[in-house]
């Protein structure tokens, strides 16, 4: 079943299904709202435009149905939307801008480095930053007190990513023989890349990875990039890409027949986004992605998923969605706590967050003394006529794991 | 040589004469009215939307639409140049380039506002059908698509040498006091000149919607893809024009097979810093 047509959940449900969660809600607190009705005003920096421009517009549509279910928790909001248009400058400035407006939290900015030049306006004003997308491992290392990350680290989604390769492997009763490694060269896909590298002797996978290719995301085709992959024999793709270059790396591989086992994602966006599905068709079928990703068993994830689908009937429910939705939760959650809006206020109440009620698979949203939360898990999601769904862990399981998946001309 | 290898070089040739066309019509338009078109990617991006559109709303092949759009930019190039850059020609280099510079970004903004920033490509049904040629795979769409960039080419050539206006814009480039002297409408040549640049452009752009997505700031790219073409080639020079695009092609695929994929761009500036240092008027240029 898509994940996005859960029996439908009303708000009013939504909020009688959440009180019961309201002790996890802060520490020790309740749902009732603590502070005035004065709206909590959130800056919003997001790749609006540019290359990046279709993973924004998805968080942004996350963010767009969120206002309304933190109203029904007595923790209003006020979104302030701004374009980084995937450019490092413009969102520091915007950051900026978004300050001198009156934001009193930022969130944002799905790209690692916007989100650490954004993390530096926020440092330098004591703003806080609720990080909804970026992986990039040195935002949390650089001893930033006003930074708070509610998404894994390149590393961690690497670990996460290799270890549930070998639980397909397993389950399959089917293994690669040996894998080749292509990856964006941006700063996320070198961060990613860094992590393989590093991680990947050290946990023991039985198959060798026999080249790693690093390209540049915004060529014009990705033709020698594939061959070259495609001569090193391997019948594993592990691919770390976005939107377009995913589509781009799939395209080549159709045409010069290069046919692995499988193509799998440790934790990149790309293979299981709309365009993806729209211009690559029965070819995106089969295409593995291993990712946080929503818990459909929520009382607050099918509310979630409601909102969206009453909002957006056409668009598809992606991660983005849902780490936006909590960014925006955990920045609403401090202002209840703190009584106050104040940007220092909520800062002094973030590293207590615990919420245990939200909408992505893993445990309760807490923060370490880096401001990383460490509780982020990671699924498997396999492509199945044009919708992701979840084929790891057993327990949020949606369909079986096809592995290996069939050769492109077999498919239907 | 590994078929893989040889596979890529074919690919590297055939992208590289669709690249050619592209780069052929701003050598035409600098042989013969010494303007640089600073905008030249940008029309291209402009044909490219012009075919997705075609194809998207009208069902229509890039194909089959390239003439029909080569000719609306042959309209479009004629009217801008009698319109707008003819009042230019006679001034100073950096005045017609910031006149073309600030067209292009007029066409970029308006292609972000009228198309928004997402990339968008044509699929075309054949669109991932392959030929086998003995050992090797060949892209049918780039196939086609080289095919016909490469009939324009002869035929835009054969137009030059045999036909009166070919002749007669021939002679416009070579002794531009001759050609007044005898009588040609050199206004009305030039014009038709930078209506011909255009329409490569057009023809370029319809063959490379197939190959390529399009968004905003694919027209800044494919002018600076343009120039290294053409002064690689030797600009002026339409035979520079097609040998230097094959050349970029062939070069880009190399670098990233036997270098890193990553360095494919650079590998094409260095061919054009070589170039410009050992022979600064192009592989085909003539010393002027």
């Amino acid at each position: 079943m898509p994940v996005s047509r859960f029996p439908f959940v009303s708000r009013r449900d939504f909020l009688a299904g959440t009180a019961a969660g309201a002790a996890a809600l802060g520490v020790g607190g309740s749902l009732r709202p603590a502070r005035a009705a004065q709206p909590l005003k959130v800056g919003l920096l997001l790749p609006l435009s540019g290359s990046l421009a279709r993973e924004g517009q998805s968080c942004k549509r996350g963010a767009d149905v969120t206002p309304a279910l933190m109203a029904d928790l007595g923790m209003p909001v006020q979104l302030m939307i701004a374009d980084t248009e995937t450019n490092l400058d413009t969102a520091r400035t915007r950051a900026e801008k978004l300050i001198a407006d009156g934001a009193e939290v930022l969130i944002g900015a799905f790209e690692s480095a916007q989100t650490l030049a954004v993390a530096q306006v926020c440092e330098q004003r004591g703003v806080p930053l609720v990080i909804n997308i970026a992986a990039a491992p040195n935002i949390t290392e650089q001893g930033f007190k006003t930074v708070f990350r509610n998404f894994p680290t390149a590393p961690r989604l690497v670990t996460e990513g290799l270890a549930l390769m070998k639980e397909m492997f397993k389950t399959s009763g089917t293994t690669p023989s040996k894998a080749v490694f292509m990856h964006n060269n941006d700063t996320f896909g070198t961060a990613m890349a860094g992590a393989v590298g590093k991680l990947f002797p050290t946990l023991e996978m039985p198959f060798p990875i026999v080249e790693t290719i690093s390209y540049d995301g915004a060529a014009r085709d990705l033709a020698v990039e594939v061959g070259k992959a495609k001569a090193t024999g391997a019948d594993l793709l592990i691919l770390v890409a976005h939107g377009e270059d995913s589509i781009k790396v799939i395209r080549e591989m159709v045409k010069q027949r290069f046919e692995p086992k499988a193509v799998v994602s440790p934790g990149s966006p790309g293979m299981y986004e709309v365009q993806f599905y729209k211009t690559l068709g029965k070819y995106a079928d089969y295409s593995l992605t291993n990712l946080p990703w929503i818990n459909p068993h929520t009382k607050m994830s099918q509310a979630l998923l409601t909102a969206f689908g009453k909002a957006y009937p056409d668009a598809l429910f992606e991660m983005n969605v849902g780490f936006t939705f909590e960014a925006i939760l955990i920045a609403a959650d401090a202002a209840r706590r703190a009584g106050s809006t104040n940007p220092k206020a909520l800062l002094d109440v973030l590293p207590t967050t615990n919420i245990a009620d939200h909408v992505m698979i893993g445990g309760p949203i807490v923060f370490d003394a880096k401001g990383q939360n460490t509780n982020t898990r990671s699924a498997t999601i396999q492509n199945f006529g044009g919708r992701p769904k979840v084929v790891f862990p057993a327990e949020a399981a949606e369909a079986r794991v096809v592995f290996p998946a069939p050769g492109w001309q077999q498919r239907g | 040589m590994s078929i893989d290898l040889a596979n890529q070089i074919v690919t590297g040739i055939l992208t590289g004469l669709v690249y050619s066309l592209m780069a052929l019509g701003l050598s035409v338009i600098f042989g013969v009215v010494r303007v640089v078109n600073f905008a030249h990617g940008e029309m291209t991006a402009l044909a490219m939307y012009a075919a997705w559109a075609l194809a998207t709303w009208l069902d229509l092949d890039p194909l089959l639409g390239m003439p029909l759009i080569a000719l609306v930019m042959f309209g479009c190039g004629y009217l801008l140049q009698r319109g707008l850059i003819d009042s230019f020609i006679a001034k100073p280099e950096h005045m017609q380039f910031i006149l073309l510079v600030s067209l292009a970004i007029i066409m970029v903004n308006g292609s972000l506002l009228a198309f928004g920033p997402d990339a968008h490509g044509v699929q075309v049904s054949y669109g991932f059908d392959t030929y086998e040629m003995g050992p090797l795979l060949v892209d049918k769409v780039r196939l086609l698509a080289a095919a016909a960039s490469l009939a324009f080419s002869l035929a835009l050539m054969v137009f030059f040498r045999r036909s009166k206006t070919g002749k007669a814009i021939r002679a416009c480039a070579d002794n531009l006091v001759g050609a007044r002297v005898i009588g040609l409408d050199v206004r009305r040549l030039y014009a038709v000149t930078f209506g011909i640049g255009t329409a490569c452009v057009g023809a370029a752009g319809a063959l490379l919607s197939m190959l390529i997505d399009v968004m905003p700031p694919t027209g800044p790219e494919l002018t600076l893809l343009a120039f290294i073409i053409v002064i690689v080639g030797g600009l002026g020079s339409m035979t520079g024009a097609l040998l230097g695009g094959v050349l970029i092609g062939v070069s880009e695929v190399l670098a990233g097979y036997f270098l890193m994929p990553s360095m494919k761009s650079m590998f094409s500036f260095a061919i054009l810093i070589v170039v410009l240092v050992a022979r600064p008027q192009g592989l085909l240029g003539g010393r002027k």
